[in-house]
C-alpha cells in the first residue's frame, strides 16, 4: 500500500460534496510520509446562470429569482435583493417591516445553523466517526468528564459524541425539531421557507399583529433554552479536540483574511441610500468589515464595495476585458473597477476540467485592499461576523454587546434555567475549529438579537404604527447595491437597470468566496488553501479505513451549504509520484 | 411489485440545476418527518435504503459499502433493485455545446470528467421502480429554465418525456413547488413506499403529473381571503389583509394546497399571510406568471366584475353584523326577568 513508502503523494478525491449552490469536488494531493495535505482543488460542476437569465426581466422579480440561488439560504437572497432594490427604487420601507426582515432573518441564522452544526457537521465529530478513525481519542473522550456538565446534562465529552451520532444520538434528533420550530419562526415573517412570500422592494407583506409577535417569541424563548445547553455543549467538545490532539489548530487554519458584509439593519439610520451607506453601514446590528491579521482594515460598505473584484484564471467563462462599462462612478464619484460586479459580464464557455488549468464553474471573488486582491473567506460565516463586529465595538443592544475583543450575550430567565450571559473571545486562529465553535456562538448572538427585535417591533405595534410597507416607482435608469449576511458569509448583490429592465445583475454569496479556484494571480481559494495546509491526525493509514476526517471537518467548517454529502474517493491508493519539496504547499 | 419484506433503495440526485431547497424542505417534513420515513415509524411502510445526499451520514472509500455514488453505479448495473429514483433539478441540454458539463454527479472512472445528471437519468431511469421528480425546475423545468436561460434547462418530463412509463408501468410523478411544501413532499413519498410495498393502489395524478388530492384545488379555494374577493374588497398595497389579486396574486387559477396547509405546522403559505401567488407549483412558472407584482391580466376582467356584487354583499352582511354584535335586550341586571321564562314564584305571576 501506497503508505509505506516514504514520501509519496496519494491522490484522493471527494466528489461530489453536494452542495446548496450546485455541488462541490475537492481534489487533494496527501503526503502520508509527513501526515500532510500537499495540494488540493476545489471545483464546481455546475452552472446555472443567473446574470444571463435576468436581463431584460422587471426589476422588481429580482428578489423572487434570485432566492432561487441557494435552497437554504434563499431568503438571504431575497432580502439582499430587496436592499439592492430599495436604492435602486430610491424607497425605504417602514420600520415594522425593517423589523420584520430582521426577525424573519434572525429565525433563518438559528434555524440554519442549528441543523448543519448538529446534523451536519457534528457527525464528523460523533462517537460512530471518532471511534472509526480516531479510536485512541475516542478511548479519552469516554473517560474525559466534561467541563460545562451542569449546563448540558452530559458528562463527559464521549457522552456528547453519542449524543450526535446520526439519528440514534438523542442531540441529534432535538436539533432536527429545533430546525423545523426555528423554521416557523421564519414563515412567521416571511411567509415560506426557503424562498419567501412576503419580502418585497418597500417592506414586507407580513400583517404586523400582536399574535404574529407572541407566537415568534414563545417559540425564540424555547430556542434560548436550547442555546443555553448548545453552546456550553460545544465548548466542551471543541476544547476536547485541541487537548486530545495537540497541534489539532494547525488543521484548516489559513491567515486570517476574514470579510464580513454587515447584517440586521437599523431603520432608524438606513435610509437606502447609497451616499449615506458609510454610516448605516456602521450601524447595523452585525458590523460590516474585513479583518487581515486579527487587525480591522474597515468596516466602512462603501471601501468594501469598491474593493470587490471578480478574478478569472481557472473558471470556464471568458474574459470580459474591453466589454462595455456599466458603472464607471459610484453615486460618490468614486471610480468603479472594471472587474467589479456592476460592470460584470457572464460569458460561459462550457469546457473540460483540467486540474491545474480550467476546472470549476466558480470564479474568483476577491478584495482588493488598495495594493492586493485579496483571497477573503467568510470563516463560515460566524467567525468572520463576530471577529468583525467585535473588533468595531459599535454593536450595543443590551442583549448583544461588542467590546473590542469579544461579544458579550446576555439571555434573560428560559423556561428551566435563570439568565446566562455568554462571551466569545477572538480566538488565535481562523482555523477548522474556530470556524465550527463561532457557528455555536452566532446561534446565541441571532437568538439575543431576535430577543432586541421582537421588542422593537411590538413598540411599533401597541403604539399604532401598523404600515410595513411603502410604494415606489422603478426608475428608468438606476443602479443598487445591498450588502447582508448569508447564513454562511458575505452576500452582495449588484443590478443596473435601463430603459425600466435589468440590464445587469451580478449576486456574489459566501459560497464563490470560499470555494473559489486559483486565480489570475495563481492565488488559491480559501477551501483550497486551508485544505493545503492541513496536518492529518486521522490514526488510520492511507489504506481503505482512511476517511480523510481532519480534511473533511475542515472544509464542512467553512459551511459549503447545506450539503454534508462529503463523499470520499481514495484514488485506489495510488502512489503519484515522489515530493520534491515541502514548498508545494501554497501560502498567500 | 415487492412484497413487505424487500428493502427499497432511493438514489436520490440533486445535481440537476437545482439549489437544494427540495432536500431542505424535506427537513422541515413532520407529516411524516424524514426520522418517520428512515425508521419505519408509520405501520407498513417497506424498509427503506435512503442515499440522500444531503443526510447520508457514513462516507467512505471506493469500493466500501459505505460509498455514496457507489450506489448509483450499482442502481445503473442493475445490482440493486428496486429503486426509486427521485431527481431534483431541472435538466440542462448538454447537446447544445461542443464539450464540457453544465452540470455533474459524481466521475466517470473512465475519463475522470464529471458524469452528467442526464446521463445519470440515462443509465437508471430504465432501471427504477419509478421516477420522483421533487420541486418545480425537476419537474417541469422552473426559474433555470425561463426565457433566455443559456443551459437549455427542462423538467424530467419534457427530458424522459410525459408518456414516459417505468418498467412497472408508473408515469413520472411528480411534486412541484418551489421549493416544494415540506408535507407535501414527504407524504408522497410515503404513498410512494406503500404502494411500493403493494399496500397501496396506483397514485392517482392529475394531467400534470402531481398527486391530485394536493393539487387539485385552487390556491384561492383554499385561501382564507378568497371571502374578501368574495365581497369585492382588494388589498391595494403590500400589508393589507384583504384579497392580494389586484397586487399580483395568482391564487384563482393555480392548482396548490400551500394556504391550506400552511408552510409547515399550518404555520405561513402565500396569499393566506401577504405573500402574493406566483404560480410556483405551475408548469408555466415562472415566464407566464412575470413581471410577479403586477396584477394578472385575468384578475382584472374578474375583480371587476366582482365589485358590484361584492359590494351589494358586503353592505347587508353590515347590517347583519351589527344586529349580531348587539346583545339580546334580557341580559342586564334589575328586579325583573326578561327572558320570556314565567316561573310560579315570580312576583308578577
Amino acid at each position: 500500500m501506497a503508505a509505506s513508502t516514504q514520501g509519496n503523494l496519494v491522490e484522493m478525491n471527494w466528489d461530489p460534496i453536494t452542495r446548496i449552490v450546485g455541488s462541490l469536488g475537492i481534489y487533494t494531493k496527501v503526503d502520508f510520509s509527513k501526515r500532510r495535505v500537499a495540494e488540493c482543488y476545489s471545483t464546481s460542476s455546475i452552472f446555472r446562470g443567473y446574470s444571463i437569465f435576468m436581463q431584460g426581466k422587471d426589476p422588481r422579480d429580482a428578489h423572487f429569482i434570485t432566492s432561487r440561488i441557494c435552497g437554504i439560504c434563499g431568503d438571504n437572497h431575497a432580502t439582499c435583493s430587496c436592499y439592492c432594490q430599495n436604492m435602486a427604487y430610491g424607497v425605504q420601507p417602514p420600520h415594522l417591516g425593517e423589523w420584520i426582515v430582521n426577525l424573519g432573518e434572525a429565525a433563518e441564522f438559528m434555524f440554519d445553523h442549528c441543523i448543519f452544526q448538529e446534523n451536519l457537521v457534528a457527525v464528523d465529530f460523533c462517537e460512530k466517526m471518532v471511534r472509526a478513525t480516531n479510536p485512541g481519542v475516542w478511548e479519552k473522550a469516554a473517560k474525559t468528564e466534561a467541563r460545562h456538565a451542569a449546563d448540558h446534562g452530559y458528562r463527559t465529552v464521549g457522552d456528547i459524541m453519542k449524543a450526535v451520532n446520526p439519528l440514534e444520538g438523542e442531540f441529534y434528533r432535538e436539533a432536527l425539531q429545533t430546525s423545523r420550530y426555528t423554521r416557523e419562526m421564519f414563515c412567521l415573517m416571511e411567509g415560506r421557507h426557503v424562498h419567501p412570500s412576503t419580502l418585497y422592494p418597500g417592506g414586507v407583506g407580513t400583517v404586523p399583529s400582536v399574535q404574529l409577535f407572541t407566537d415568534y417569541l414563545s417559540r425564540l424563548m424555547r430556542y434560548v433554552e436550547f442555546v443555553k445547553r448548545a453552546v456550553p455543549m460545544h465548548d466542551d467538545l471543541f476544547d476536547f479536540f485541541y487537548e486530545a490532539m495537540p497541534g489539532y489548530e494547525q488543521v484548516g487554519n489559513r491567515r486570517i483574511l476574514l470579510g464580513c458584509w454587515g447584517a440586521f439593519q437599523d431603520p432608524n439610520a438606513c435610509n437606502f441610500n447609497y451616499r449615506d451607506m458609510t454610516n448605516w453601514g456602521r450601524h447595523m446590528y452585525v458590523t460590516p468589515g474585513v479583518v487581515v491579521d486579527g487587525k480591522l482594515v474597515t468596516n466602512d460598505l462603501v471601501k468594501i464595495n469598491l474593493g470587490i473584484r471578480i478574478l478569472l484564471g481557472s473558471s470556464y467563462y471568458e474574459d470580459w476585458q474591453g466589454k462595455e462599462m456599466f458603472v464607471r462612478e459610484d453615486p460618490l464619484g468614486n471610480k468603479v473597477d472594471p472587474r467589479h460586479p456592476w460592470n460584470q459580464h457572464t460569458i460561459p464557455k462550457p469546457q473540460k476540467r483540467q486540474l491545474g488549468d480550467k476546472y470549476t464553474w466558480v470564479m474568483s471573488p476577491r478584495w482588493n485592499d488598495g495594493k492586493d486582491d485579496l483571497p477573503l473567506d467568510t470563516g463560515g460565516g460566524p467567525l468572520a461576523r463576530l471577529w468583525a463586529t467585535a473588533l468595531a465595538k459599535l454593536v450595543d443592544i443590551g442583549y448583544v454587546k461588542s467590546t473590542g475583543d469579544s461579544m458579550v450575550f446576555n439571555f434573560p430567565k428560559s423556561a428551566t434555567k435563570g439568565p446566562v450571559t455568554m462571551e466569545w473571545k477572538i480566538p488565535k486562529w481562523s482555523n477548522t475549529i474556530e470556524r465550527d465553535r463561532a457557528r455555536s456562538y452566532f446561534q446565541a448572538y441571532a437568538a439575543a438579537a431576535g430577543l432586541y427585535f421582537v421588542e422593537q417591533g411590538l413598540k411599533e405595534v401597541r403604539e399604532g404604527r401598523t404600515k410595513t410597507w411603502n410604494e415606489f416607482k422603478v426608475p428608468r435608469d438606476a443602479i443598487g447595491c445591498g450588502f447582508t449576511e448569508a447564513v454562511r458569509g458575505v452576500l452582495s448583490h449588484h443590478m443596473v437597470i435601463r430603459d425600466g429592465k435589468i440590464a445587469n445583475y451580478h449576486p456574489y454569496p459566501p459560497t464563490p468566496w470560499n470555494a473559489s479556484p486559483r486565480d489570475s494571480h495563481g492565488v488559491p481559494g480559501p477551501y483550497e488553501d486551508a485544505v493545503q495546509n492541513t496536518p492529518i491526525f486521522e490514526e488510520n493509514g492511507p489504506g481503505p479505513a482512511f476517511r480523510g476526517i481532519d480534511i473533511m471537518r475542515t472544509v464542512r467548517s467553512f459551511d459549503p451549504c447545506l450539503p454534508c454529502g462529503v463523499h470520499m474517493h481514495l484514488g485506489h491508493g495510488r502512489v503519484l509520484k515522489q515530493i520534491h519539496s515541502p514548498s508545494m504547499i501554497h501560502t498567500v | 411489485m415487492p412484497d413487505k419484506e424487500t428493502v427499497v433503495h432511493v438514489l436520490w440526485i440533486n445535481a440537476g440545476l437545482s439549489c437544494d431547497g427540495d432536500s431542505v424542505a424535506l427537513t422541515a417534513a413532520m407529516q411524516p418527518s424524514i426520522e418517520d420515513i428512515v425508521l419505519g415509524t408509520l405501520p407498513g411502510l417497506p424498509k427503506v435504503d435512503v442515499h440522500w445526499p444531503l443526510i447520508a451520514p457514513d462516507t467512505g472509500p471506493v469500493g466500501s459499502n459505505d460509498d455514496f455514488i457507489e450506489w448509483f453505479f450499482k442502481g445503473a448495473r442493475g445490482e440493486i433493485n428496486p429503486f426509486v429514483l427521485v431527481i431534483e433539478g431541472s435538466i440542462p441540454n448538454e447537446k447544445i455545446k461542443k464539450e464540457g458539463y453544465w452540470c455533474g454527479f459524481g466521475n466517470d472512472p473512465a475519463t475522470g470528467q464529471p458524469i452528467t445528471t442526464s446521463e445519470w437519468i440515462d443509465r437508471l431511469a430504465p432501471k427504477a421502480l419509478l421516477v420522483l421528480a421533487v420541486g418545480t425546475c425537476a419537474t417541469y423545468g422552473g426559474i433555470h429554465a425561463m426565457s433566455n436561460n443559456p443551459t437549455g434547462a427542462m423538467g424530467v418530463l419534457d427530458y424522459l418525456g410525459w408518456d414516459w412509463k417505468s418498467r412497472a408501468g408508473i408515469p413520472i410523478v411528480c411534486v412541484p413547488g418551489c421549493p416544494n411544501q415540506p408535507d407535501n413532499l414527504s407524504e408522497t413519498i410515503a404513498y410512494l413506499l406503500y404502494q411500493a410495498a403493494g399496500q397501496a393502489p396506483m397514485i392517482p395524478l392529475d394531467q400534470e403529473h402531481r398527486p391530485k388530492w394536493l393539487f387539485e384545488q385552487t390556491v384561492h379555494e383554499g385561501c382564507d381571503r378568497a371571502g374578501y374577493y368574495e365581497q369585492g374588497d382588494f388589498g391595494r398595497e403590500y400589508g393589507s389583509q384583504k384579497c392580494l389579486v389586484k397586487i399580483g396574486c395568482w391564487g384563482p387559477v393555480v392548482n396548490c394546497n400551500v394556504p391550506k396547509r400552511g408552510w409547515m405546522g399550518g404555520i405561513g403559505g402565500c396569499p393566506n399571510v401577504g405573500g402574493i401567488c406566483i404560480g410556483c407549483t405551475m408548469p408555466g412558472f415562472p415566464d407566464k406568471f412575470m413581471p410577479f407584482m403586477d396584477e394578472p391580466p385575468g384578475a382584472k376582467f374578474s375583480s371587476n366584475l366582482i365589485r358590484g356584487y361584492g359590494a351589494l354583499i358586503r353592505s347587508l352582511r353590515s347590517l347583519t353584523q351589527n344586529t349580531l354584535n348587539k346583545e339580546p335586550k334580557w341580559r342586564r341586571p334589575g328586579q325583573q326577568l326578561r327572558t320570556g321564562y314565567r316561573p310560579r314564584w315570580y312576583a308578577g305571576q
